[in-house]
């Protein structure tokens, strides 16, 4: 006998949640406890009274089991909205990455002339690095990341992405 | 402005919620809160011999009761022994408040003597969970729990509470209002309630399949249910934790479903046009193989969670909401649109020759006790008594489901979803001490028996009546069932060796023994066993070998039930195996 594979699509989810002790450890438990997936998961508190906090998660499941998904977020009392934007329709996805190269000569204009085209910026420099910040959707910067392991990449940090629903209305 | 300390916060707020019963254990992390409960009255403590005795009895009283159940034990080890009995009741959807010590709040962190991450542990497995680390927040703390583990589908809610919050004074003028945090559903929407009607009201095979939500909406809800199933004319089925919802004894009762129900239930699943579920939630113990599951129906299903639709078995008309509310919204739109009761008769005369099979019967013996003949013989001379039944786990439980009839609901107290050894002893006692003047009855194996039997100094020091019915085959009869079914009799460790001697077991904790492994003496020994007013061990020496039959094996339809011992072959395939 083997294990069965299924067909997966990939969503991201907000959720609006009270910002207290313990919402991210239940939120991310839950996922694990489950057996459902996380690809990104953002956090950060969004409302003026720091009650509120915006989660936005990325995850992969054939479509039962996003459902599945939702509702079991829906469940936690913490958690007040939950919004898949993928299912919601035209939204926007942003994240934001620092990439740092090493190189000179040849290899450094070259970085250099990329991070021009992708509209990175240069943060830090040094005469053999440099930091480039970069956002965009999530294949964007991994393309981005793909052409600085060619000339001459160090490391990455990626923020994960954000999400809002496009148009005047909140998600 | 006075101030109180948190531990006596914590005792008013208890007492505001109406809780008169708590099942407890001391230690040092909760020594300030039984100073406090010393110095009151108004709460009951029942101390029971180890944690996870005090959350079943907490489960039991509230099944039985229909109130929730509060647990109290300490830091560290209290509350890990407590934590089998918190997932029963997350599982089973059973309102309990747990109140669990902490070490206090500056040494969280620092691997303190019994400290343990209670939240941690107990976040998956509780509704909800809090950490209170302000006495100034435990009265707001408390009745939001309380609000939390009763509304919606219930379930447990453990406070974890810090000793120097236990002790640490706040004032008691704060009447900051529990925030409302969370929804629940109630009324269903009217839209969906007439397209529910009126698919059963154009039914050729409609089905009834009703489970716990519905004694957990209430007794209203079990009348609404017996009215939809008089007014319908349609065949009423239930899952293990549902009996006694509708009455055993009514018409449209075709018995249990699932993996041990009736071939009844289990061909009318199969074969109905119209399934309509009540608060239950596709368990794989009731589907069996899925891409079998009642093939032909359009499924209805009423639910309090949204989260159990579409979870295993995809519907064509979830309701979510209160399934006492959606009943009594069916009744009230089925007479107002005057439908009249389809004539049934085909379905019905179907049913009949299903029954005619007799799935229930089971050889004889005049040398032996049956476990199905002992089940019976106890429903017989207690069913005029209204009887409050508790189960541990295994052949027993299930024999149990089969062979005992519930009328009424809140009787019938089991450990279905988490499938817990050692539930039911504790469960009686707490089903006791809310129905001091009930018959409770654990129908227990002799194995189960064993996981919780310290509890029986606990009904001995509460003068708790409660009868233990052991059904003695001195194996774990499920897991050798399993293990004949499965592994071609390969018993590997399901022998009970060693087991004590029950009857002077019995008298060793201040009860009455009694022991009886002849068919024919069966009835006076049962009458001995309801003749003692006070706790009696029975150690009912039945057949070893009896197998619980019918039953899907595991990956099979509901149409390939297993119905007696010669349709055994001994093997299953992998993929079979590899099923709980």
């Amino acid at each position: 006998m083997h294990i069965k594979q299924e067909l997966t699509e990939r969503h991201v989810l907000t959720l609006t949640v009270d910002n207290e002790a313990g919402t991210l450890a239940r939120i991310a438990g839950m996922f694990t406890s489950r057996g459902y997936n996380i690809d990104s998961l953002t956090v950060a508190d969004i409302s003026e009274d720091h009650t509120t906090s915006r989660i936005t998660i990325v995850t992969k499941g054939p479509p039962p089991v996003i459902d599945q998904i939702i509702a079991q977020c829906e469940r936690l009392i913490p958690v007040h909205k939950v919004t898949d934007l993928t299912e919601a329709g035209p939204h926007v996805e942003r994240e934001l990455a620092l990439v740092k190269v090493h190189g000179t000569g040849d290899q450094r204009v070259e970085a250099m002339r990329l991070a021009d085209i992708y509209r990175a910026r240069v943060i830090d420099a040094t005469v053999n690095s440099f930091i480039f910040e970069i956002t965009g959707g999530p294949e964007k910067i991994d393309t981005f990341v793909r052409l600085m392991r060619e000339v001459g990449l160090v490391e990455v940090g990626r923020t994960g992405i954000v999400g809002l629903m496009r148009g005047a209305d909140a998600s | 402005m006075p101030e109180k300390s948190g531990a006596e916060i914590l005792i008013d707020t208890l007492v505001e919620q109406g809780v008169d019963t708590v099942f407890g254990y001391p230690g040092g992390a909760v020594l300030p809160i039984y100073d406090a409960l010393f110095q009151q009255k108004k709460i009951k403590h029942i101390l029971v011999r180890h944690e996870a005795g005090a959350a079943h009895s907490a489960e039991g009283y509230a099944r039985a009761t229909g109130k929730p159940g509060v647990v109290l034990v300490t830091s560290g080890p209290g509350a890990t022994n407590a934590v089998t009995g918190i997932a029963d009741a997350f599982m089973d959807s059973i309102p309990l408040i747990v109140l669990t010590g902490q070490v206090a709040t500056n040494l969280i962190g620092s691997d303190a003597f019994q400290e343990a991450d209670t939240v941690g542990i107990t976040r998956h497995c509780s509704k909800h969970n809090y950490l209170v680390k302000d006495p100034a927040e435990l009265a707001t703390v408390v009745r939001e729990a309380f609000a939390i583990a009763t509304k919606g589908r219930p379930g447990p809610v453990v406070i974890d509470i810090p000793k120097n919050v236990q002790v640490a004074t706040a004032s008691t003028d704060v009447k900051r209002p529990p925030r409302s945090r969370f929804t629940y559903a109630s009324e269903a929407d009217y839209a969906e309630i007439n397209r529910a009607i009126e698919l059963i009201a154009n039914a050729k095979a409609p089905i009834l399949y009703t489970g716990g939500g519905i004694i957990n909406s209430g007794p209203a809800a079990s009348e609404a249910l017996r009215e939809l199933a008089e007014l319908t004319g349609a065949p009423v089925t239930s899952t293990l934790m549902g009996l006694g919802a509708y009455p055993a004894s009514g018409e449209a009762w075709l018995g249990m479903l699932g993996m041990h129900g009736t071939y009844e239930a289990n061909m009318a699943m199969n074969q109905c046009d119209v399934m309509v579920c009540l608060g239950a939630r596709f368990d794989d113990r009731v589907t069996g193989r899925l891409d079998a599951f009642s093939p032909k129906s359009v499924k209805i299903h009423v639910d309090i969670d949204r989260s159990s639709m579409n979870k295993t078995v995809r519907v064509d008309l979830p309701i979510v909401a209160d399934v006492g509310m959606a009943m009594r919204q069916m009744i009230d739109v089925w007479k107002g649109r005057k439908y009249k009761k389809q004539p049934l008769d085909e379905w019905w005369s179907r049913i009949a020759g299903w029954r005619a099979v007799d799935c229930l019967s089971y050889p004889g013996s005049a040398q032996e006790i049956m476990p199905q003949y002992a089940i019976e013989r106890l429903f017989e001379a207690t069913k005029d008594k209204a009887p409050i039944i508790t189960t541990e786990v295994g052949q027993h439980q299930m024999w149990a489901a089969q062979h005992f009839h519930f009328d009424a609901p809140n009787k019938w107290l089991t450990s279905g979803g988490l499938g817990t050894m050692g539930y039911g002893l504790p469960a009686a006692i707490g089903a006791q001490m809310g129905h001091p003047d009930a018959l409770v009855i654990d129908i227990a194996g002799e194995a189960s028996i064993q996981m919780n039997i310290q509890e029986m100094a606990t009904a001995t020091q509460y003068r708790l009546p409660v009868k233990v019915f052991i059904l003695n085959n001195e194996w774990m009869g499920m897991v050798r069932q399993w293990q004949e079914l499965t592994y071609e009799s390969r018993y590997s460790e399901s022998y009970s060796d060693s087991l004590p001697d029950f009857v002077a077991l019995a008298e060793a904790y201040g009860w009455k023994g009694i022991r009886c492994d002849d068919p024919a003496k069966l009835d006076d020994a049962i009458a001995e066993m309801l003749a003692h007013d006070g706790p009696v061990m029975f150690d009912c020496r039945v057949h070893k070998t009896s197998n619980c039959f019918p039953m899907i094996p595991s990956g099979a339809a509901h149409t390939d039930m297993i119905l007696n011992a010669d349709q055994v072959s001994g093997t299953m395939d992998d993929e079979a195996k590899a099923l709980v």
